[in-house]
């Protein structure tokens, strides 16, 4: 470390740079740049093309009811490392129209889709603007302030009803069925008929039809109920004989509007409910939102916390990954054996999880300033016996068993090929950027926590293909082993909160995006908080869900089996993909 | 040498295979069936079979472990029930999925609130086992219970009331006796302080 001393990248202040179409965002506790609508394109264009800034890490929209305005937030990152550039494009609500960046950045493509669809807000220029996450016979864009759920009790938790006059009973009782179902105006259930899905089959039969040959291509739903998809998660593909040359993914049906929920929570209500997003890795869930709160309320946790923090971060990537392996052999068609042998190592971490939060998956650990208790007795130990002993044999194990099978590396080497330059325009992240050559890792490129001063390293690859990711995970499963080895030494005595424990916590007004590096990517949550006791706005930029952007480019061209394969290797969970 | 890589896998599934039956000879009867038995196959360096066979064993749960709230009550010398709850309403603030519900016991005559709740409700459907009721209590009145075989026929009983929430202190001191034993210890710290305050304060004010 100390030869190569780490630079502090600042953000340029571009309003200097583009005077007079861009100024800075004055409002008091908000960051990032605000840009007319008109200049959007050249100016994302000339920061992407001049100033390195090549990765669009979110597209999202803010609803401020109260001004009249809808406000769409970009957060950009340059893939060499650094802080966020974050502008903010303001429109009026009623005709909230904004160019879209899509041919600037293939990674605004699902995110555009997702602000039309929970915020309705229009990106002009967008080839493909449908829902995304809810279908099409949904009313109303559910973001907005003004919209309110069929089960709509009042605008914020605490709802008055439960104290002190606790007013009890089933809800749907007082809501019964049919009632709780909003339609769009016109929209008849039972004469209706899908326009979208038949939009897209058509458009998905055109492609690579060969008109001499007077060949048809077939039309494939792979789910959304199939073993391969890891949950409920549908792949429309156009096949040219075994050849993928079209695959649209579809997707919504776990859908339950984590934003909306996370809007009229208060601030510590949320943490649990994100223990629910990728509920494989719930303790990275809570690390991401207690950073971007934390960060609202300018507070930062005592030494001790930081580092049982990191310790449940580095836990949870190497159980995340172990099971990437399992998985990657079920989908090889290794029917469930080795999938087990996977389980079995991630038990011995929920364990851990179980004795010192409480629970197994839904950990609910983390708190605003500290952690929820301290490591009880006994707990140091059975980490230590894991983390020196265990790990790192396991891992030897599924090295020797997988890395040089030649039926892992007949299927997996070349499969699913990703680009340096696809990943970044994509905004892939995590083991998906880094397998193509991109050696970023937030913990690295923009530290957070008490990472700056750990030893690892950043493990990447360079062929981007399915292989290499798993080369990846395994690596970097090797690096937070040694984190953790590291950790579980140096961890020192003390408190493990800022302050004291509190139900509700004061949060400054103001905006704030928090990210952490989750085992599958970047985890942000950009929370705008208005000083009231619930968040204004809370979005998650979940890593799952934009990384399955580039599975298109990852299965056309090849095998309708690989489909399945490179799906796998996306490293995906539904809970995080639909929210 | 083609084919050495998958040879090397399939070996690796033997050696498990085989370790199976090494394990159980060595372990014997003790190995199922038994808490020893149950405890070996939780450690890190267990090897061999490593499900445990529900319902006839079932993991231990760590004192942490948390599924379901209950209520504490404090038995008198008479066996009368004397629940610690005060109605305050922090826990029906707290709850995320707002699954608590009170009503506050009003004194009949003068209409003012009494701390003691005259009906608490959880709706253990729509309850998410987050533990921030327990965690934010101010008088360690409501806890997490480790009782997770709750399953029933019917949903229509799942509105839990007081008669089914409400459980003795020495039940919580039970499955929690590290917690229990820090909690009991703070308490009379504090009793111990407020006496002394009042003393001081009535020392001053015969002064």
């Amino acid at each position: 470390m100390s030869e190569e001393q780490i630079t502090v990248v600042q953000i340029p202040d571009i309003s200097l740079q583009y005077e007079g179409r861009v100024v800075k965002d004055a409002r008091v506790g908000y960051s990032g740049f605000i840009v007319g609508a008109e200049h959007l394109l050249e100016i994302v264009q000339s920061l992407r093309d001049e100033l390195g800034f090549d990765y669009l890490s979110s597209v999202t929209g803010v609803d401020y009811l109260p001004e009249g305005k809808m406000e769409v937030v970009y957060h950009l990152y340059r893939s060499i490392g650094g802080p966020a550039l974050v502008l903010k494009v303001q429109v009026p609500r009623d005709e909230a129209v904004v160019p879209s960046l899509y041919h600037l950045f293939k990674s605004a493509d699902w995110q555009e889709r997702e602000a039309w669809d929970l915020l309705g807000i229009r990106f002009e220029g967008h080839p493909d603007l449908r829902r995304i996450l809810t279908w099409e016979g949904f009313a109303g864009h559910p973001l907005r302030k003004d919209w309110k759920e069929p089960y709509f009790e009042e605008e914020t938790k605490p709802f008055k009803s439960r104290w002190p006059e606790g007013i009890t009973g089933h809800i749907e009782d007082k809501n019964p069925f049919h009632d709780n179902v909003q339609y769009p105006d016109g929209f008849d259930p039972e004469t209706w008929v899908p326009q979208a899905e038949e939009a897209l089959y058509t458009s998905a039969k055109k492609i690579g039809r060969d008109a001499e040959l007077h060949t048809d291509t077939i039309v494939v739903n792979l789910g959304p109920q199939h073993p391969s998809t890891h949950g409920v998660f549908r792949m429309v593909a156009a096949l040219d004989g075994e050849q993928v040359v079209f695959l649209k993914p579809v997707m919504g049906y776990l859908h339950r509007n984590h934003e909306k929920i996370g809007e009229r929570n208060t601030y510590l209500q949320n943490m649990p409910f994100t223990d629910r997003l990728d509920y494989v890795s719930s303790m990275s869930n809570n690390f991401g939102y207690a950073l971007a709160v934390e960060k609202l309320m300018g507070i930062k946790p005592p030494e001790r916390a930081d580092y049982i923090r990191v310790m449940m971060a580095e836990l949870t990537r190497w159980m995340n990954h172990v099971f990437s392996f399992g998985f990657l052999w079920n989908d090889l068609g290794s029917y469930f054996t080795p999938m087990i042998y996977a389980l079995e190592e991630r038990e011995l971490v929920l364990d851990i999880f179980e004795a010192v939060s409480g629970s197994r998956m839904m950990c609910n650990y983390f708190r605003f300033g500290g952690v929820a208790r301290d490591l009880p007795v006994g707990v140091l130990d059975r980490v230590k016996e894991l983390v020196f002993e265990r790990m790192p044999r396991r891992l030897d194990d599924i090295d020797k068993m997988l890395t040089t099978n030649e039926i892992v590396r007949n299927r997996c080497i070349g499969c699913g090929v990703l680009t340096a330059e696809q990943a970044i325009n994509n905004g892939a992240s995590g083991p998906n950027l880094r397998a193509s050559g991109v050696p970023y890792d937030i913990r690295r490129a923009d530290p957070y926590s008490i990472y700056d001063r750990l030893d690892f390293d950043v493990v990447v690859h360079y062929h981007g293909d399915v292989y290499d990711r798993y080369l990846t995970r395994l690596d970097e499963a090797r690096q937070s082993n040694r984190i953790l080895q590291q950790v579980v030494r140096d961890i020192p005595e003390g408190p493990i909160m800022t302050g004291k424990p509190a139900y509700q916590v004061r949060v400054p007004a103001g905006d704030a995006y928090g990210r952490v590096e989750g085992p599958k990517g970047e985890l942000g949550f950009y929370i705008v908080s208005t000083g009231k006791p619930n968040p204004w706005r809370y979005h998650v930029r979940a890593p799952s869900f934009i990384n399955l952007t580039s599975l298109e480019d990852m299965c056309r061209g090849g095998k309708i089996a690989d489909v399945v394969l490179n799906l796998g290797a996306v490293d995906i969970v539904l809970g995080e993909v639909d929210r | 040498m083609t084919g050495k890589g998958f040879l090397r896998m399939l070996l690796g599934v033997f050696k498990r295979f085989v370790m199976t039956y090494v394990e159980d000879f060595r372990k014997g009867k003790k190995r199922y069936y038994t808490k020893e038995g149950i405890e070996s196959r939780r450690k890190a360096d267990v090897q061999g079979i490593f499900t445990i066979q529900y319902p006839e064993e079932k993991l231990p749960v760590p004192e942490e472990f948390r599924f379901l709230p209950f209520l504490v009550y404090d038995e008198g010398p008479n066996g009368e029930k004397d629940l610690r709850c005060t109605s305050c309403g922090i826990c029906a603030k707290v709850c995320p999925p707002q699954c608590i519900s009170i009503v506050r016991t009003n004194d009949p005559v003068t209409g003012k609130p009494i701390p003691q709740p005259k009906e608490f409700y959880i709706d253990v459907d729509i309850c998410m086992n987050c533990g921030l009721c327990a965690e934010y209590c101010p008088f360690d009145a409501i806890k997490m219970d480790h009782d997770y075989e709750i399953a029933s026929y019917s949903r229509q009983n799942n509105i839990y009331d007081i008669e089914r929430l409400a459980k003795p202190v020495s039940y919580y001191a039970g499955i929690r006796p590290t917690n229990y034993a820090a909690e009991e210890i703070a308490r009379q710290e504090k009793e111990a302080l407020k006496a002394a305050a009042k003393k001081s304060a009535t020392a001053e004010s015969a002064g």
